[in-house]
């Protein structure tokens, strides 16, 4: 069933390719299950597509405020993402781009595009976009323990650093095994998820109310292509946080690779309806109570790392 | 047969959404849940060799703790008509902290105890440990006298978890009579609560310390 040696780093660029041409859907789909769930038709599924398509082509309007780090912040951050998107397995499939240690440059990668979004934020000088970018570092600062100890609790399992080796030794039996740890880290993950795209209940996509958003006050002075970049930046780390998400819940390693591929995106798509589910049924959490869901998450996590040490 | 280990790990868990509660009627029924999980435990580690004994003691701790103790609680609370926040001196996420290193600070611990020989004794022991330790944290860090009530039981369970998991045939007599103790502790601490309210409007263990003729 292996394909020849000589079509694997074609197979890994298509996988690359296919990050790059179906994360905005994942958005669509999401949309989709919130429109249903509130009795409307909701926007077309690839609405996200035809966004990026008309904000492409716009002109941009700078502030004379801003500097160049205004400019290059959406730039940079898609850059970091892109690279992101490299490094993550698709299930048992190996990533584009796999070494030992990838996993702490992934979630760095993460960082980067986190902290030119909020000097790009705090270029502007307006004290409402400051606002955001305080939020938005506060609770980043405690997201980001979740996610790398729940890494390192895989990477302690299976014994390797590299995301695409900790991926293809997952198993059925893994799961029988150690279960429990897996659990840990996929509802650590889970949280991680929602607070990086700023989904419910950590922050609202939707909300243009001053004392309520977070991701979204941030990118307000942004506009045209530099936007699109900033909503295709959010399609891509959807899509890399719940490719993680997907490989982690569908243990599928059947060696071909149209299978295991297949099996993943389709628990993607199973993650993006059930954000979607999330979002409707539950209300955002208050501000304060944030810190607790996230340190909440760290919590697990550590569990699992400590589970994985014994 | 489910594993033993799925009962531990969840008791680990109940164990750290006390931590975190900021609702008495949560912690509540957490604490209820654990008790069914003990009474659980007890039924599973015993699987092979199952006696009238084991079964009494099971049965009745999952009654008594599962039903019976949230009940007396909560029809304390209701009569006491006290606030329902918990109220900490230490705050939800240092006490998760708190609690994730006491769960370290246990399994270390249990390592290096000597330990009958028992399959999986080192992760049972930790987890009993963990919960006389979450007991005593609860103990000391809430302000409200119902807190107290929970963290005494939070500790009783983890002596019962220790008791029920490793001893194979622990006298039925003296688990009985534990269980019995506390279940008088239990009822006594929740009279004592509505007295307390009743006589100063509220069960704020802080402010008793100031207390005068």
């Amino acid at each position: 069933m292996n394909p020849a040696p000589f079509i694997q780093p074609l197979l890994a660029l298509l996988r690359a390719g296919l990050a790059l041409a179906l994360s905005p859907l994942l958005l669509g789909v999401i949309n989709r299950t919130k429109a249903s769930f509130a009795g409307r038709n909701g926007q077309p599924l690839l609405q996200s597509y035809y966004d990026l398509w008309k904000l492409l082509h716009k002109g941009a309007v700078y502030s004379r405020t801003t500097t160049w780090v205004f400019r290059a912040g959406p730039i940079i951050g898609l850059a970091a993402v892109l690279a992101a998107t490299t490094l993550v397995p698709l299930g048992g499939l190996p990533s584009t781009v796999s070494f030992s240690g990838d996993l702490v440059l992934f979630a760095y990668l993460l960082g980067l595009t986190r902290f030119f979004t909020v000097i790009a934020a705090l270029d502007t000088g307006s004290s409402f976009e400051g606002m955001g970018a305080s939020r938005e570092v506060t609770f980043s600062a405690l997201a980001e323990p979740a996610l790398l100890l729940g890494l390192a609790a895989l990477a302690r399992q299976s014994g390797s650093l590299s995301l695409s080796s900790i991926y293809s030794s997952l198993s059925f039996d893994a799961w029988l095994e150690v279960g429990p740890m897996l659990a840990l880290v996929v509802a650590a993950l889970m949280v991680v998820l929602l607070a990086e795209n700023a989904r419910i209940p950590v922050d609202d996509p939707n909300t243009h109310l001053e004392l309520t958003m977070i991701h979204e006050v941030m990118v307000l002075d942004h506009s045209g292509p530099d936007l699109a970049f900033i909503l295709y930046n959010a399609a891509l780390k959807l899509w890399v946080l719940s490719a993680l998400l997907a490989g982690l819940i569908i243990p599928i390693r059947s060696g071909n690779p149209w299978l295991d591929g297949g099996a993943c995106l389709l628990g993607m798509l199973v993650i993006a309806i059930i954000i979607g589910i999330i979002e409707s049924s539950m209300a955002r959490l208050r501000l304060l109570r944030v810190p607790q869901l996230l340190v909440g998450a760290s919590a697990l996590a550590v569990v699992a790392l400590i589970l994985s040490l014994r | 047969m489910i594993n033993t280990d799925i009962i531990l790990f969840l008791l680990v868990l109940t164990n750290l959404r006390l931590l975190g509660a900021g609702r008495l009627g949560a912690s509540v029924r957490t604490v209820a849940v654990q008790g069914v999980l003990l009474g659980a435990l007890a039924l599973l580690t015993h699987h092979d060799h199952l006696t009238v004994a084991v079964l009494l003691v099971a049965l009745s701790g999952m009654v008594l703790k599962g039903v019976v103790f949230p009940w007396l609680l909560f029809r304390a609370l209701r009569e006491a008509e006290v606030e329902r926040e918990v109220e900490p001196f230490v705050g939800p996420i240092m006490s998760l902290l708190a609690g994730v290193a006491a769960l370290g600070a246990s399994l270390w611990l249990a390592r290096r105890l000597p330990l009958p020989e028992s399959p999986n004794a080192s992760l049972l022991v930790a987890v009993a440990l963990f919960s006389i330790l979450v007991g005593l944290f609860l103990i000391v860090t809430r302000k409200k006298a119902i807190s107290q009530v929970l963290g005494f039981l939070v500790m009783e369970n983890g002596i019962y978890a220790f008791g029920v998991g490793l001893v194979l045939e622990s006298p039925l007599l003296v688990e009985l009579g534990v269980l019995l103790d506390v279940f008088v502790a239990v009822f006594v601490m929740g009279i004592i609560i509505f007295q307390i309210s009743r006589e100063f409007d509220h069960i704020d263990t802080h402010e008793l310390s100031k207390l005068r003729d």
